[in-house]
């Protein structure tokens, strides 16, 4: 048996349909869940994918965090189920407070579309021991509320525990403080990033590169495993 | 019924550069003499029946855990003076 993995639909959401291919691709069953329900169908980890879930209105994230699904989800993260937000997703995260600090419009202004070079700066969450500490990936950005920003003494924290898990390389795209692109809870099941390692696990697709799909082999292998 | 505002506005020490376009833009329009501008939220809220302490707990509530979010995000709740209506003869 393969693990369930769950991806959740918003009205709004994009990605959906991406991240289920890509979890399939990594071998896993997803399992499509709508945000009204409240149950999480059984799954072992949820994927918040990408878009504008609820038009972004109020702040991005802001209104998706009270829906049914995400009251169930953020019970079940405390206990320990993992779940990655990508984009979008990552908001949600940030709003629901699984993940601390908060995302702003980028500091240009502009929407970016581009291929952005990061570094995997930890190995040691539920979605990224596929990857090597300090490894460099090429993924998809696709914002204009990338802008990660907490106060100092966050910062320092997450520093000091060894929570940021990706760091934007060469250019930072959007004025995120420190360079963040995504981070993780103490715990590390929880993990939140900008960029769209979905986006990026098929040769012949996109650039060609497959630098997204440890994310889902990390997890399919670690549920597998336990 | 009772008007409740709620303004909303960034935390002094995040940056805006909404704001920050805003004031650029200003000289160019020939609006001289502002330095600084900082660009917020303004939510106005009717509420239904009496505008007792425990209505107000609710809104400032609501304000702290949705219509602001208080990582980046400061908030100040202030009752309405109701309108006198007018009556035209």
């Amino acid at each position: 048996m393969t693990a369930r993995i769950g991806v959740v639909t918003f009205p709004g959401t994009l990605d959906d349909r991406d991240t289920q291919r890509a979890v399939r691709l990594a071998g896993a069953e997803a399992v499509p869940l709508w945000h009204r329900d409240k149950d999480l169908k059984q799954v072992d980890a949820v994927v918040l994918p990408g878009g504008f879930s609820y038009g972004d209105y109020l702040r991005a994230g802001a209104i998706s965090r009270f829906s049914p699904l995400m009251g169930t989800i953020i019970d079940q993260a405390k206990a320990g189920m993992p779940v990655l937000g990508i984009c979008n997703g990552f908001q949600v995260l940030t709003e629901s407070h699984l993940l601390p600090g908060a995302m702003l419009r980028n500091n240009h202004l502009h929407f970016i579309c581009r291929d952005q070079k990061l570094r995997v700066e930890s190995d040691r969450t539920a979605w990224t021991a596929d990857y090597v500490a300090g490894q460099e990936i090429s993924i998809p950005l696709k914002n204009i509320d990338g802008r990660y920003v907490a106060d100092e003494r966050t910062l320092d924290m997450l520093e000091a525990e060894g929570r940021v898990a990706f760091r934007y390389l060469d250019v930072n795209p959007n004025g995120s403080l420190r360079d963040i692109a995504g981070i993780t809870n103490e715990a590390g099941n929880v993990v939140g990033l900008m960029p769209h390692p979905e986006h990026a696990v098929e040769p012949g697709i996109g650039t060609g590169r497959t630098d997204g799909l440890g994310f889902f082999t990390s997890i399919l292998k670690k549920l597998v495993n336990v | 019924m009772a008007r409740v505002v709620v303004d909303v506005m960034l935390k002094p020490e995040i940056l805006d550069p909404q704001g920050q376009a805003v004031q650029r833009a200003l000289p160019r329009l020939g609006f001289e003499g502002i330095s600084d501008v900082r660009q917020g939220k303004r939510f106005e809220l009717e509420v239904d029946g009496p505008l007792d302490e425990a209505a107000l707990a609710r809104i400032h509530e609501m304000a702290e855990t949705f219509l602001a979010n208080t990582v980046i995000e400061d908030f100040v709740v202030k009752v309405e003076e109701a309108e006198a209506v007018k009556v035209e003869s």
